[in-house]
């Protein structure tokens, strides 16, 4: 091995190839760096900033900055009257917003205490349960666009496409529905709405496997996944995660099962959690896995409240609606499970007023985020990028 | 409570907890308002708020470890402010308890338990962003919603607008 000169180089890391010696790293003078990732970065999945500070490659802190998207929706809400908030809910999480109404509704519901026609709350899971979809799918396309793979982005905005299809049709818009109504619906869906879900079921079932043979089975995506970003469950449950966040990290934890509402005890589905087997509990590979199931168990829902949904004759979607909603005094809170956990309204209503004196909205996303510090120490860049995917935030939730 | 109406398990469960707590911490809580959507009590000496939030995270009857929600409110009419907190006990118990935490309106500031439950760190911030009362205690309080330089606190009830907001035109 020939003697090799370092004079000038401080200490160096050398490896040798045949018989030539080659530096890997020279002892140069290191310092931390502030890296800004954001507010206008792809994969921050809208306006967030994060601040890194990096140690090379490392992440030795990442701090979140948020805020770009706050517009003060619980001002908004002390100023309008109930039944007005619900277009607001939308724009909460823009991508589930039949989530977003149905978490206000019940929660309303709550403080009025009334009877609401049976037809009604299962038109209002098979839309929520369809949203759940296609905020999956959003959610799984854009997590994979994130690592590098494109194609499965475009399978999942084509079957989406249908969903929003199918939900246009029954309230008139692709987004923003204001569809669930405090005490009914806005309208009953179009006739043949429900032959055609149940086309889509079948159309999407062998769909999911796909999916699953496309990004799941993925070498590279399980590389880029497995084992990264790994959230205990006891520390999960501290930072007050939910949804396909806290199930990821093993708690059994579903609002539709544990805190039910509306039909959903009377409905069969599983909650799925990750067993170890195909991905270590807590990692990134685990939260995407828990959504790419869900999709399967929403299609079950939706197939079993097809079957079960009570005949349209002589139904009014609007019977139980007050004419004017005036909760009596008192405080609620009320939560409904979200794509993205759990989305809880904290209600005040003083009994004299039709607005309510104070709501506010408990965003899944806004907590789900805060663990982002903890998350992101000691992770290379690329890695941090996975993170953020896997937490699947959607701004106009966090901000509000 | 009205004699004759009939109490829901989780509100049984609740009251159960509840009695545990007072139990601890007597006059320094209030009476249980076991109302049926959310049942609630006020922490009425407020420096023990951290040490009875510790007692309920950990109290092997009560394991309240999961915090759903914290909630700044303006009480103009008390000249108050105050935070209310959603607890339960995630897979362990169905008890379910709001606690109510107040302070004065001008200056006024309530312990933080950011370091008892992790989400209450956001939600410290959030609440002191829109409402204006200090979290002490808190491992880093500022501003998360608007920005560093904002004036004035939102959400509180008398809340004005600023005219100018860096040479931009605020109210539209």
């Amino acid at each position: 091995m020939q003697e090799l000169d370092t004079a000038g180089l401080g200490s160096v890391r050398v490896t040798r190839q045949s018989d030539t010696v080659v530096i890997l790293e020279k002892d140069l003078a290191t310092e931390q760096m502030v890296l800004a990732m954001g507010p206008q970065h792809p994969s921050t999945h809208g306006v967030l900033k994060l601040e890194c500070l990096t140690d090379g490659e490392v992440i030795t802190q990442a701090e979140p900055y948020l805020g770009y998207l706050h517009r003060c929706f619980e001002k908004c809400c002390e100023n309008v009257d109930y039944p007005a908030v619900v277009p607001y809910t939308d724009r909460l999480d823009y991508l589930a917003g039949m989530n977003s109404e149905f978490a206000y509704a019940i929660t309303v519901e709550k403080l009025l205490d009334i009877e609401i026609p049976r037809r009604v709350e299962f038109i209002r899971v098979i839309v929520a349960e369809l949203n759940r979809i296609a905020s999956h799918l959003v959610a799984i396309g854009t997590y994979g666009i994130d690592l590098g793979a494109f194609t499965p982005f475009l399978f999942c905005f084509r079957d989406r496409e249908i969903i929003l299809g199918l939900l246009e049709w029954a309230s008139g818009a692709r987004m923003l529905y204001n569809y669930i109504w405090v005490g009914g619906l806005a309208y009953d869906v179009p006739a043949d709405f429900l032959k055609r879900v149940k086309e889509f079921v079948n159309y999407f079932r062998p769909k999911t496997v796909e999916l699953c043979e496309l990004l799941t089975k993925n070498e590279i995506f399980v590389k880029r996944t497995l084992g990264i970003g790994i959230m205990p469950a006891d520390v999960a449950i501290n930072y007050g995660w939910s949804g396909p966040m806290l199930r990821g990290s093993g708690v059994k934890w579903d609002l539709r099962r544990n805190d039910p509402y509306s039909i959903y005890p009377e409905l069969d589905f599983k909650v799925p959690v990750p067993d170890g087997k195909d991905s270590v509990i807590g990692d990134c590979l685990s939260r995407h896995l828990v959504r790419a199931w869900e999709m399967d168990e929403s299609l079950k829902i939706i197939e079993q409240c097809i079957d079960k949904i009570p005949s349209a004759e002589g139904f009014n979607p609007r019977s139980a609606i007050p004419k004017r909603i005036r909760p009596k005094a008192g405080e609620v809170y009320g939560r409904a499970e979200n794509p993205r956990g759990e989305l809880g309204f904290y209600i005040e209503s003083d009994g004299k007023s039709t607005k309510p004196v104070r709501c506010k909205a408990r965003s899944s996303c806004f907590v789900n985020l805060s663990a982002m510090k903890d998350l992101s120490k000691g992770q290379l860049i690329p890695d941090l990028v996975a993170i953020i995917g896997s937490i699947d935030i959607v701004l106009g939730e966090v901000d509000r | 409570m009205e004699e004759g109406k009939v109490i829901s398990q989780s509100l049984q469960e609740s009251a159960a907890a509840y009695s545990i707590i007072h139990e601890k911490f007597g006059s320094a809580i209030s009476a249980l308002d076991a109302n049926e959507t959310m049942p609630f009590f006020e922490v009425i000496d407020t420096s023990q708020w951290t040490e009875i939030a510790l007692f309920m995270r950990d109290h092997p009857k009560l394991k309240f470890n999961y915090m759903a929600c914290l909630t700044g409110v303006d009480y103009p009419a008390e000249e108050k402010l105050g935070i209310i907190c959603n607890f339960e006990s995630l897979a362990l118990f169905n008890h379910k308890l709001a606690v109510k935490v107040k302070c004065v309106r001008d200056g006024g500031s309530i312990p933080s338990v950011a370091c008892v439950w992790h989400t209450a760190n956001w939600h410290e911030r959030e609440a002191y962003d829109m409402f204006g009362m200090t979290f002490t205690g808190h491992p880093e309080l500022r501003r998360i919603l608007c920005p560093d330089d904002w004036e004035g606190y939102p959400l509180r009830k008398d809340y004005k607008v600023q005219d100018q907001y860096h040479g931009i035109k605020v109210p539209y």
